[in-house]
């Protein structure tokens, strides 16, 4: 107590230093404390463990006839099990992808089963918009595939984005065959 | 309170004491006794008007809120009961959901008075900027309210609108989910929307009061833009315009107790009375009538970062405008070539209001017909090509019209005193 009541040092240059020093790190004190107490409140936001943890469906393509769509809910969104056409197949094939607003051809859309064949009849995508969200309906648009009836996106029979406001096609789960007709997805 | 000296004299011991230690009630005697130009007109009734609404919405809301369940199971429900078992359900459930439709009608006339009469301009340019934080609240308040009902429009509104944060690039899509609490629109996203929206209109409340004391430091514009002078050009809120104000709350009631009473519906969408379904939207999605503008801008761009970055600028560009707006002259009474583009800027937000009800592809103005694949259809100006004129000319009234105009526009001959333009000239005065 004495030494920092002591006149001489009290308003010496030193004491200048020493007191920038106390200012900035309390104000580095101040500033962790008050990131410390922020981020919790913030992060409360995010997915909660359940959320997360609610994982994966596994879906019996065989459950799904030639020209039919089964739509399943996962992690709160549809997913879309298209059993394609053959004509389906083949407009999809035969798409010169330049014009696609999104390049990818129609095998890059697919996932091999356990023989690592593609099967192109089964059209596996997430059923949201990808403008903003909206569930696109089958069998709809300029391009015989889907059409959003949120601001009018229109989609072809792979899923992609050919036409609208939409940046993208229509997502590819993550998915896999667990059995020969049986896939899970997440 | 500028330039006011206070009147009030506590009469009683008891008020000498409080006004000493917090002179509470001498600064609702100053409020009555401001000292308003004496010009105003109806337009300036929708202050009042708007305050009731607030008032309306918040006592409804509170209502509502002990009774309503924040569940993705039990929200529907829960409001469809309120409107059926809960004792006058029937009347504050509907007084709600109107009530939103009514504040909205009333804040835009509020707005286009202020637009009209340049009141966003020096010295009021806090008042216009409170004016726009305001209005900011209550779009956001709006929107968290209309999910509630958890119908089809409820869900798949929030689902559109909280897609605009998946917009931003890089994060979008972590924004997205950590607003939502989830991967989609899901319970999470129910229970913080119904805790915010119980927030913000406290938070409204707050800053209207900023808005008034604004007002009140600088003075209230008046319809010929020309401050007052003496003590000739103004008279007392209390009584003068305290009941011109509750006159004009009694039509806006009335208008209100219509819809209210006989058409409690006809403002929402038929859609809402479906229970929300994640896997299926609905044939046609639109948002709340007082959004239609600025949904049709969101449209007019085929490209979704565009159109959201438009639909914000169309906001962003009110709280500028007071440094947009080259003409020195407050009243467009006297400014003859300025006027007449505000009219086709009110006529154009009807436009925009009316493509944002439309499916962009159809015609919105039929010019002739033509023939696809052998059949007759009518050909013309669609709603899409429609909304971008309107949207050129929201943006170029603000960014172009306004500053240019100002510079180059002679305006009228301006009276010198609010009483000369009340009362005329000496003359007229003399020959009454």
């Amino acid at each position: 107590m004495a030494e920092t009541h002591n006149s001489e040092t009290h308003n010496g240059p030193d004491d200048e230093g020493k007191r920038d020093f106390i200012h900035l790190a309390a104000g580095a004190a101040a500033a962790g404390a008050v990131g410390a107490v922020a981020w919790p409140l913030v992060a409360q936001m995010g997915k909660a463990a359940d959320t997360l943890a609610a994982g994966s469906i596994e879906i019996d393509l065989t459950k799904v006839a030639e020209g039919q769509q089964l739509k399943m809910l996962w992690r709160g969104k549809p997913v879309f099990v298209r059993h394609r056409t053959a004509a389906e197949i083949a407009e999809a094939e035969n798409t010169d992808i330049s014009d696609c607003p999104d390049p990818q051809t129609d095998d890059e859309r697919l996932v091999p089963d356990n023989a690592g064949n593609l099967r192109p009849e089964f059209l596996v995508m997430v059923g949201v918009c990808t403008h903003f969200g909206c569930v696109p309906v089958g069998e709809a648009g300029d391009f015989d595939g889907w059409y959003c009836p949120c601001h009018g996106s229109h989609y072809d029979t792979s899923g992609r984005i050919r036409k609208g406001p939409a940046p993208t096609n229509m997502a590819i789960p993550p998915y896999t065959y667990i059995s020969e007709n049986v896939i899970k997805v997440g | 309170m500028a330039g006011h000296p206070s009147t009030y004299e506590p009469q009683y011991a008891a008020t000498k004491w409080l006004d000493q230690r917090l002179p509470i009630i001498r600064m609702g005697a100053d409020f009555m006794t401001y000292p308003s130009p004496r010009n105003l007109n109806y337009w300036w009734t929708f202050g009042g008007i708007l305050t009731l609404c607030l008032a309306v919405q918040i006592i409804s809301g509170i209502i509502l809120a002990m009774h309503y369940v924040p569940h993705v199971d039990l929200a529907f429900e829960s409001v469809q009961r309120i409107r059926r078992d809960v004792p006058f359900g029937w009347l504050i459930q509907p007084m709600h959901a109107v009530g939103a439709s009514m504040f909205f009608l009333a804040v835009y006339i509020h707005m286009f008075r202020g637009l009209y009469y340049g009141s966003y301009k020096a010295p009021r340019e806090m008042v216009w900027l409170f004016g726009c934080v305001i209005y900011l609240l209550m779009m956001a308040t709006g929107f968290l309210g209309y999910t509630l009902p958890w119908g089809q429009m409820s869900f798949w509104g929030a689902t559109v609108i909280t897609g605009f944060f998946g917009a931003v690039p890089v994060v979008g899509e972590s924004l997205q989910q950590w607003l939502l609490g989830g991967y989609a629109v899901d319970n999470p996203t129910l229970n913080r929307f119904f805790a915010l929206h119980y927030l913000l209109p406290f938070v409204i409340a707050a800053i209207v009061g900023l808005h008034v004391w604004a007002m009140h430091h600088a003075g209230q514009n008046n319809p010929i833009g020309i401050t007052p002078k003496t003590k000739k050009d103004t008279v007392p809120f209390h009584p003068f315009y305290t009941v011109k104000d509750a006159f004009a709350v009694m039509v806006f009631l009335m208008i209100f107790a219509f819809f209210l009473f006989y058409l409690p519906d006809s403002l929402g969408h038929a859609d809402n009375y479906i229970e929300a379904d994640p896997m299926k939207t609905p044939p046609h999605i639109v948002p709340e009538w007082y959004f239609l503008p600025f949904y049709a801008i969101l449209r007019a761009v085929p490209d979704k970062l565009a159109g959201i970055l438009l639909m914000i600028a169309a906001i962003v560009v009110l709280f500028i405008l007071p440094w947009l707006d080259t003409s020195k002259v407050r009243s467009m009474r006297f400014r003859p070539v300025a006027r007449w583009f505000f009219l086709i800027f009110v006529v154009m937000c009807f436009i925009l209001g009316w493509c944002g009800a439309g499916t962009p592809d159809d015609v919105a103005i039929k010019l002739g017909t033509k023939v696809v694949e052998g059949e007759t259809v009518p050909s013309g100006l669609t709603f899409y090509r429609l909304s971008q004129i309107g949207t050129i000319y929201y943006f170029a009234y603000f960014l172009l019209i306004l500053p240019i105009l100002g510079m180059v526009e002679t305006p009228r001959k301006r009276p010198d005193s609010i009483t000369q333009s009340v009362l005329g000239d000496d003359a007229i005065v003399a020959a009454e």
